[in-house]
């Protein structure tokens, strides 16, 4: 009896599976020009080859992943997350582990993949500095970006922990290979706190969304802003004195996870590696100045040296990075955040 | 004669059941007719209310704990955000009565053809998208912003005045956005004052300014509470217009309840900030409620 109930149930299953063979995934992703740059050079073509039918969403995020899985109503297959975002939410059981048989990382750059989300593109954390204010030669190191007598101007600062602390310790002379050792410890948070304490007086926004600190840029607001790379290359492209650097700057990147109960968890796998072959990878650049996350992606030929010249993970920009520590912000960050928000409120 | 005081006697005591009857009947119908509305008001408000008064009790491992109230109390900056929020409401509520009840009046003493014309300017920016004025206002009020470029241009300040990215932006993007809700009311209430009490007055030998503040301002009061009021607790809520004008330094605690939701990924974190603004609402409309007699506001006009 119980043998020819679970055949049924097998046969059911097998049933289901049938019916799926329509080969369809749900993409979701952040939209706006970042989701169409993917759109153009990932998962279109990517769906072409494949034959796989892609439809796209926009979300806001992990919650959205949260909700659909507490509520045992998932419907995304692939979701575009954050690095740390994606590790709070593996830890939290939201994430099916990717199969690294199906999907091949022999050629990533190190460091951009782990169990439960692989890397779809590179960004990073710079200084952006108004040229009309100091010239093309504006800071070169976050020491330049506190130095306001050399640098006199209001700045911009993040409003939100991520990515705060590790330039302000810099800036403290701490070496960059150092500064996880040194955050490690409520110590070296307040360590860095009061580095930005001391910048404080000069800080006229606390930016809040890449937007943001694009907008205050391009319009001359602040004179020096901290934020990311693509967007400051697109405030540039806008018409706005911009300039950035990446010394010292911070690699992270975007990736690609499935969702706990994805319903249809192998194609996303399959998925997952087509797009994360260089041919697709080296077209990204096109439309966004986000860097690829495999390596290959620059040997196709595609990505002149000019282009790779601005891109956050060629090999050149990532040597002079500080590649963020995932692990660092799974244990320490909501720590870190209460104590920013105290400093912000102050 | 007896026998008919009987008959209407009987007449009247079966009349009275009739009424009795009917009455409840009507009770009834009554019920059932806002018995929707009652629906929709359990469904909507109490329901999730006591969901979020549930869920700010559950932790971040999902039983039940005190430490989402106690991170309030052990980090300062809980305490912090919401003395912003009052005082951003507070000061928000005080230059809209500045500005509103002043022209509140004008409006009342114009013909009404005038007064209606006045009414439809109140309204217009109300119907715009509220993103766009206050994004509007960022533009208009930053360091190379309109207003800075001609108040320097005109020598009236040498340095870019410090407009927005803190609380000053703040105020002036909050008091606009605001200001419908506190005029619309206040203007209501001075409509329906009798002009024959002024001229009484004037009639009794009042001086103009007499009259106002003796016989007009107290009858006006009741739509200046209702109007000051509904902008105070609007304010408490405000989420859009000070974390744009505000520059990351005006954090309210509808900021907070979204960085706590992205933050610690649990929604009890963000409930209890809720809870607390909800209980601390309530004790401003309590004590609000010893000076002031709530149910006149319902009431609307100075009757």
């Amino acid at each position: 009896m119980k043998k020819t109930l679970s055949l049924t149930v097998a046969a059911g299953l097998m049933a289901t599976t049938a019916l799926a063979e329509d080969r369809s995934l749900t993409i979701a992703s952040w939209g706006g020009s970042y989701q169409e740059a993917q759109s153009k050079a990932l998962f279109e073509p990517a769906a072409a080859n494949t034959g796989i039918n892609v439809m796209q969403e926009t979300y806001g995020g992990i919650a959205d992943v949260r909700l659909q899985v507490n509520t045992g109503q998932v419907t995304l297959d692939i979701v575009v997350s954050g690095s740390g975002s994606a590790a709070r939410a593996a830890a939290e059981g939201l994430l099916e582990p990717l199969d690294y048989d199906v999907i091949d990382v022999s050629d990533f750059i190190p460091g951009l993949y782990t169990e439960h989300c692989v890397g779809g593109d590179v960004f990073s954390t710079v200084y952006a500095w108004n040229t009309d204010t100091y010239g093309e030669d504006g800071p070169q190191s976050w020491a330049d970006f506190w130095d306001v007598e050399k640098f006199p101007g209001t700045r911009s600062y993040r409003g939100a922990v991520a990515g705060a602390l590790e330039p302000a310790l810099m800036a403290d002379g701490v070496p960059m290979e150092e500064v996880y050792d040194v955050l490690s410890s409520e110590e070296g948070i307040e360590r860095a706190l009061d580095k930005i304490r001391e910048l404080r007086p000069h800080i006229s926004v606390f930016w809040s969304s890449g937007a943001q600190h694009a907008q205050l840029m391009r319009d001359g607001e602040v004179d020096m802003s901290t934020g990311w790379n693509g967007r400051f290359d697109n405030a540039r492209a806008d018409g706005g004195a911009v300039m950035h650097s990446f010394n010292q700057a911070l690699l992270d990147y975007d990736c690609f996870a499935v969702p706990k109960g994805a319903p249809n968890k192998e194609l996303a796998m399959e998925f997952l590696n087509e797009i994360s072959k260089p041919e697709y990878q080296d077209d990204l650049p096109k439309y966004i100045t986000y860097g690829p996350t495999n390596a290959l992606a620059y040997e196709t030929g595609t990505i002149t040296p000019e282009v790779a010249a601005i891109l956050p993970s060629s090999p050149e920009n990532a040597a002079l990075q500080l590649p963020i520590d995932l692990d660092w912000y799974g244990e320490w960050e909501t720590i870190a955040a209460e104590m920013y928000q105290d400093m912000l409120t102050e | 004669m007896a026998v008919t005081s009987i008959d209407t006697g009987m007449a009247e005591r079966s009349n009275a059941r009739g009424l009795r009857s009917d009455e409840r009947l009507e009770r009834w119908r009554l019920f059932g007719l806002s018995s929707p509305a009652l629906l929709i008001v359990l469904v909507i408000l109490l329901i999730p209310t006591g969901w979020l008064f549930f869920v700010s009790f559950i932790g971040a491992d999902g039983s039940y704990s005190l430490e989402n109230y106690e991170r309030m109390i052990t980090r300062r900056s809980y305490a912090r955000i919401f003395q912003t929020t009052f005082q951003v409401s507070l000061l928000t509520t005080g230059l809209c009565i500045l500005i509103g009840y002043p022209l509140a009046y004008f409006m009342s003493q114009l013909p009404t053809r005038w007064a209606n014309l006045c009414l439809i300017t109140v309204l217009l920016p109300f119907w715009t998208s509220l993103l766009v004025r206050t994004y509007a206002w960022l533009v208009l009020l930053q360091r190379q912003g309109l207003v800075n470029e001609w108040g320097m241009t005109l020598g009236l300040w040498q340095e870019p005045l410090r407009l927005v990215h803190n609380m000053n932006g703040t105020l002036i993007g909050m008091v606009h956005i605001m200001l419908p809700f506190l005029i619309l009311p206040v203007y209501g209430g001075m409509r329906a004052i009798d002009r024959d009490y002024l001229k009484a007055a004037a009639n009794l030998g009042a001086s103009p300014a007499r009259a106002f503040w003796t016989v007009f301002f107290p009858l006006s009061t009741p739509g200046l509470f209702a109007g000051a009021l509904m902008v105070f607790i609007l304010c408490l809520g405000f989420f859009v217009t000070p974390a744009i004008l505000g520059g990351g330094r005006v954090i309210l605690v509808s900021m907070q309840i979204v960085s706590n939701i992205e933050l610690f990924v649990n929604w009890g974190a963000a409930s209890a900030l809720g809870v607390v603004l909800l209980v601390l609402t309530m004790m401003v409309l309590w004590i609000a409620s010893r000076f002031v007699r709530l149910e006149q506001m319902t009431g609307g006009g100075a009757r």
